[in-house]
């Protein structure tokens, strides 16, 4: 993680787990004694965005950044201009959890100037359990599609298969194997599998990182 | 087929799809947008037809005509949008035309706000539309559970000639849970008659139509549809319920929010306290009948709900003045935790156990 570029654009398919990876990714960063700044670019779909948890994050010293127009149910697609500061203040380790889909990821357009080999990683993060990107095909028709609405590369594939709370070890193991095909197909590395906490002790011998995360997007009473 | 990971108004769609709808007339609004627009990007796939209408009001008509002409056919819309759907529900209602609707409540009264509520509660059961009619209203409580009844949903309609409601809230919506399709093979779509096919030179023409200017005709079709309506009330009853033998208080409530009482429930009981539950899954017909397992030395029972109480009325009808109805509720979007609602029957029971 530490070994990734200061800039991480999390993108994805609608539903894959961007914004529970995201959040997860940040407050480990922020765990490790970074200075973290996360940026909520989530301007398609109104529940379940980063920000409803920004309280909790802000405890852990995390910047969140996401509307300048306060109120977490607002239909207005509002960007703020201080996205920019932790694009340019180097001393940040920023990560921008971008919305679903070609459509989601358009608000990256803005800022790809920002995105220079090197500088920045964008990750694809995948679900084999979506009905759209069960299959290899359609997983790369969403990388395509994506980077050509951004204009940038994607650097690398998080392997996000699960079922929430009732993921097995056989969704992460099935989530891989897609994922490794996805990979090798578009010479893009499998940088993380993501995995439950209580699940990560029974997965081994599986290719590319394991990425242990707790759900800070569920309610208790849901699945 | 293995479980896959979908949005609750994706599964609307697929088990739509599924149960032979093939025809979508809807007005986008949120938060039931996913739906519409996977109709619009599957139902070409399938031979189907998608439009989005120039309004609520005329998505609503085109619902009329299309399950006129005897096609399986739905439309969508959240809480200010099926406000504006009512005439031609009633309508509908009156034609006796079977369709399904989904209404994805948002908070109210006027145009609210986005956030989940149970706020038309009313609206469904009662009727938000002029005249002597019900809808068969069914409350799904997670996506599973929501697909499931899409696809029976279909089937009720054609069966009673009907519209069926699928009442969510918000939060089902736009919640993403595990969901497996039900194999629907055997399943047979019975021929329509009364539909405006064409009559080929061969039949005498169907009409369609909930204009009756005898009113002596009009009598003999209410009196029609109330014995449609009761045959509905005997037949088509679904409940869950559990506990309700020695329980010392019951909770009532549907939808998401009974998940939510569920878990309240569960920390309850750790506690040593009996809580019985009744999560209605027909508003329409209500599951009045289920409250009178309730033993009179239950201390009430509590209604929860995203209102300020509107299945209330119709758990006071149940509970014939046996013993209280309390009630917990949050409004404008704001959902009730476990936590308030175990608080609220500690109130009611008094103190810790």
């Amino acid at each position: 993680m530490l070994n990734d570029n200061r800039i991480r654009v999390i993108t994805g398919h609608y539903g894959s787990g961007k914004t529970e990876f995201a959040v997860n990714y940040a407050v480990k960063l922020a765990r490790l004694g970074k200075k973290v700044a996360l940026v909520d670019l989530d301007v398609v779909n109104l529940y379940f965005r980063s920000r409803e948890k920004t309280k909790t994050l802000e405890e852990i010293g995390i910047r969140v950044i996401s509307s300048s127009i306060k109120g977490s149910a607002l239909d207005l697609p509002a960007i703020p201009g201080e996205v920019l500061s932790p694009l340019q203040d180097t001393t940040y380790e920023c990560i921008l959890d971008v919305g679903g889909d070609p459509a989601g990821t358009r608000v990256l357009a803005r800022y790809t100037n920002y995105f220079t080999e090197g500088k920045y990683d964008m990750f694809f993060v995948l679900n084999g359990n979506r009905p759209e990107t069960q299959t290899v095909d359609k997983a790369i028709e969403y990388m395509i599609k994506i980077e050509e609405v951004t204009q940038v590369k994607i650097t690398g594939i998080v392997n996000n298969t699960h079922l929430l709370k009732s993921t097995t070890f056989e969704d992460i193991i099935s989530g891989n194997k897609l994922a490794l095909e996805v990979s090798k197909r578009t010479n893009t590395p499998l940088k993380y599998n993501v995995a439950l906490e209580d699940l990560v002790s029974s997965i081994k011998d599986i290719k590319g990182e394991i990425f242990p995360i707790s759900l800070y997007m569920r309610e208790e009473w849901m699945l | 087929m293995a479980k896959v990971l979908m949005k609750g108004n994706e599964a609307i769609g697929a088990a739509a799809i599924k149960a032979g709808c093939r025809y979508f007339f809807g007005y986008p609004i949120t938060p039931q947008n996913e739906l519409p627009e996977y109709m619009s990007r599957e139902l070409p796939n399938v031979g189907g037809m998608f439009v989005q209408a120039e309004s609520e009001i005329a998505a609503i008509n085109m619902v009329y005509g299309a399950a006129g002409s005897g096609a399986r056919v739905m439309t969508s819309s959240s809480s200010p949008g099926i406000a504006l759907k009512q005439e031609g529900i009633s309508y509908i209602a009156g034609s006796e035309l079977p369709c399904v609707i989904v209404d994805m409540m948002r908070g109210g009264p006027g145009l609210g706000g986005i956030q989940p509520s149970q706020t038309d509660y009313f609206l469904a059961t009662r009727g938000g539309g002029n005249g002597d009619y019900r809808l068969l209203v069914l409350a799904p409580s997670n996506v599973q559970e929501l697909a499931d009844l899409v696809m029976d949903g279909f089937d009720l309609a054609d069966e009673y000639r009907n519209p069926v409601m699928i009442l969510g809230d918000g939060m089902i919506g736009q919640m993403m849970e595990p969901v497996e399709f039900k194999n629907r093979e055997g399943k047979t779509i019975q021929k329509k008659d009364w539909a405006t096919t064409g009559t080929k030179g061969k039949r005498k023409p169907n009409i369609i139509n909930s204009l009756y200017l005898d009113a002596e005709e009009l009598e003999r079709h209410n009196e029609k549809l109330q014995e449609k309506y009761n045959r509905i009330r005997e037949k088509e009853v679904r409940v869950e319920s559990s506990n309700l033998e020695d329980a010392d208080l019951v909770i009532s409530a549907y939808g998401t929010t009974a998940r939510i009482v569920k878990t309240a429930i569960s920390k309850l009981e750790k506690e040593g306290y009996k809580i019985g539950l009744i999560r209605p899954i027909t508003l329409f017909p209500y599951p009045y009948d289920e409250f009178d397992k309730i033993e009179d030395t239950c201390k009430g029972v509590l209604t929860v709900e995203m209102n300020s109480g509107q299945m209330l009325d119709d758990v006071k009808l149940a509970l014939k003045g046996r013993m209280p109805a309390y009630f917990y509720g949050r409004t404008g979007g704001m959902i009730p935790t476990p936590e308030e609602i175990v608080k609220k029957v500690k109130e009611i029971l008094g103190g810790d156990k």
